[in-house]
């Protein structure tokens, strides 16, 4: 395979998407849109899988226009492609897939654009994965932005989805505001746009304020994408309300490819510049925040995809702290957990995207015990509940536990009973709505009852035919829950990730590659340990415990009913914080952003 | 290094996200959000300004002039372009919603969260 071939991920969806576009007004268009379109993902994933393979003997560099770098100074713009951007890129475009194998012609408003948003989105995720330019990364950052904008109003006849796409959108262009802020000032700095030559530039020196500001700055926006406390409040409005295959890709993803561009940054152009201890205190505080914060109002939640919104922000903060602790196998672990998750993550989506189809309704109280026919569907939401805890063999487990062991051979020994409360309150709310809806147990529970958004009256998003659930619709469920096994039983991949994450994280190697060219010598690496399975099994019993809870009969103990009087208050509170008003979002942005900043400028 | 356009820079942001968390009115909302972006342009403009400097039109620069940096120029169109994109989107959803509520006031729809 030859170099020339790195452009072409984001090229021919960009290229398919404008032709897509074309052909909105033909009749009878909806099998040839999609199968234009699965054939354009289908080639993506060819295109990533040969750069994947290429990228292990040494990492890809593309200079586009022939560029080269004159007298060790980039003046063209670059895709380097190592590794983890290949493997990340390759997920994006599998996710992408089982999206469209979802809305295989039987999307409602199939023909006002679906394809070619869905397109332009995995073009602007392949080009974040693959760039190695810093204004490259921030424009693919925006038209990710404003493709998903669109896909999350795409129901505009509903307020609920008009209201999650303009929350989402001011929140995440304020983001992008402070990432071009950054690139400003890393620009004035260095004096170049080039991820490697602004990481060669600051390397030895003694980085100071401005360069901490610069790194903040640009963490900021990556971390609104991210959906890291505070500044999370715009995903559950948003992830709750887009077509089920643009959830899937929001949560699968998007959210994760915030916290891989900070993984990126930190470790291509600020590693050998600041002082690592503050940041790490700074990104691992606002992780375990928001994997703590997230799973409680998971908890809380009737309405099915507004919780599986939320555990994606506790699952994000989990993620965020394996980068945090800025050790490789930390972020081999952090990979593998990404993959993981995203695979279950997905395949409960798309059961709720079934459910959503039979029944008109994604409401946990509504819907407890109508939902008895879907027997497969209902078997395989409860395993992606235990799923998500980190049963083994998924990849939510080898990744959780490559990511405890380095957290505590680095002294964070705090970390993995954090990660064990957020899984299993995570997993566990998965398995209390599987069984009240799939097997009719339980009742309505004081704490997610009262939730002001039910999901009690859904616009379908495909017209029900008589029959079962049509095959193509269970299609993609079944492959991502065998991807999500595959993730974890398969040693191959955890290795691979060890060496992917090694070369992400020597930042002196990237430097080298791309500034003076030449082939990455790959050191050698110890083959890692299989994670141990005890840590695992137990985050799946907590799950249980968690679901268990909810299925004793209310008032039935009386320690109970006092539980439930203490927790008024609270639950109030947390429930008025997450308003839904633009405005307060904003305040919680600036006071979180002013926190931030000021930290990370004092402390350097 | 002239400071005056970085703090203009910092107030426009500063006033811009103001407006955004205060306001009563969708349209406001947005139109405070394009002063919040407009911070952006000024802060990569004066980046690259020289005192004195010319038009970076590389061919024709005369001996002894010094052009100013044409990179954030580009940044800046780029960014205008982004920009624009995302604003006429968000436009468009605040004028859906304003016909779905019929109101402009972002507080008074009532809110399906918690």
């Amino acid at each position: 395979m030859s170099v020339e071939l790195a452009p072409f991920p984001v090229l021919a969806p960009l290229f398919l998407a404008a032709v897509l576009a074309a052909l909105e007004h033909i009749t009878n268009r909806h099998r040839i849109l999609d199968l234009l379109s699965l054939a354009t993902v289908a080639a993506v994933l060819v295109l990533d899988l040969l750069l994947l393979k290429r990228s292990f003997s040494g990492t890809v560099v593309y200079w586009f226009g022939a560029w080269t770098p004159m007298q060790g100074f980039p003046v063209g713009i670059a895709f380097v492609v190592d590794p983890v951007a290949a493997l990340l890129a390759l997920f994006a475009a599998f996710l992408t897939a089982m999206g469209f194998l979802y809305s295989w012609h039987r999307f409602k408003a199939v023909g006002t654009y679906y394809h070619t948003l869905m397109l332009l989105f995995l073009a602007s995720m392949q080009g974040f994965c693959l760039t190695g330019d810093l204004f490259n990364m921030f424009v693919f950052f925006e038209l990710m932005g404003v493709t998903a904008y669109a896909l999350t109003g795409y129901k505009i006849e509903d307020s609920g989805p008009l209201e999650g796409a303009l929350n989402f959108a001011v929140m995440n262009s304020i983001g992008g505001l402070m990432v071009l802020f950054g690139i400003g000032l890393l620009y004035g700095i260095t004096g170049g746009l080039n991820l490697a030559w602004a990481g060669a530039f600051l390397e030895g020196k003694a980085g100071g304020a401005t360069v901490a500001a610069a790194f903040v700055l640009l963490s900021l926006g990556f971390l609104v994408k991210g959906a890291i406390v505070p500044f999370h409040f715009w995903l559950p409005d948003a992830h709750a309300v887009a077509p089920t295959p643009a959830s899937v890709l929001f949560s699968g993803i998007m959210v994760q490819l915030g916290l891989y561009a900070v993984a990126r940054i930190y470790w291509v152009v600020f590693s050998d510049a600041l002082d690592p201890a503050p940041l790490r205190l700074l990104l691992l505080s606002a992780g375990a925040a928001t994997a703590l914060l997230g799973a409680v109002m998971a908890l809380l939640q009737r309405h099915l995809k507004r919780m599986l919104a939320f555990s994606t922000v506790s699952h994000s903060g989990m993620m965020l702290s394996g980068i945090a602790l800025m050790d490789p196998s930390a972020l081999a672990g952090t990979l593998l957990y990404l993959v993981g998750h995203g695979a279950v993550k997905g395949a409960l989506f798309v059961c709720t995207g079934i459910i959503l189809y039979h029944y008109n309704s994604v409401d946990e109280e509504t819907l407890r015990g109508k939902c008895l026919p879907l027997k497969a569907t209902g078997a395989l939401f409860c395993l992606c509940g235990v799923a998500l805890a980190g049963l083994p063999p998924f990849g939510t487990w080898a990744g959780k536990g490559v990511l405890e062991q380095s957290a505590g051979s680095l002294g964070y020994g705090w970390l993995p009973p954090l990660f064990l409360i957020c899984s299993g309150i995570t997993g566990g709310v998965v398995l209390r709505a599987g069984g009240s809806l799939f097997y009719g147990v339980g009742s309505a529970n004081f704490l997610s009852s009262s939730a002001p958004s039910s999901g009690k009256y859904e616009e379908p998003e495909a017209f029900e035919e008589k029959g079962g659930t049509p095959r193509m619709m269970l299609l993609p469920l079944v492959l991502l829950v065998v991807v999500a096994v595959g993730a974890g039983a398969l040693p191959q991949l955890q290795s691979s990730l060890a060496e992917g994450a090694a070369r992400l994280a020597d930042g002196k190697g990237y430097r080298a590659t791309v500034l003076k060219g030449g082939a990455y010598a790959a050191a050698a690496l110890p083959q890692p340990d299989r994670p141990g399975l005890a840590m695992g099994v137990a985050a799946a019993l907590a799950a249980v415990a968690v679901a268990g809870f909810f299925f004793i009969p209310p008032d039935a103990v009386r320690p109970l009913r006092g539980l439930r009087r203490a927790l008024e208050g609270p639950v109030a509170l947390l429930r008025s914080l997450h308003s839904g008003y633009i405005g307060d979002y904003t305040a919680w942005f600036l006071a979180g952003a002013a926190v931030m900043t000021l930290f990370a400028i004092m402390s350097q | 290094m002239n400071m005056l356009p970085f703090l203009v820079a910092l107030w426009l942001l500063l006033v811009g996200l103001y407006g955004v968390s205060a306001t009563k009115n969708s349209i406001h909302l947005v139109s405070s959000l394009f002063v919040a972006q407009s911070s952006g342009y000024l802060l990569l403009l004066s980046l690259g300004y020289l005192k004195g400097g010319t038009a970076p039109i590389l061919d024709q620069v005369r001996v002894g002039s010094r052009p100013v940096d044409p990179v954030v120029q580009a940044l800046t169109m780029t960014d205008i372009v982004v920009g624009a994109a995302v604003s006429a989107l968000i436009l468009a959803c605040a004028l859906q919603a304003f016909k779905k509520s019929g109101t402009l006031d972002p507080r008074r729809t009532p809110p399906m969260r918690g």
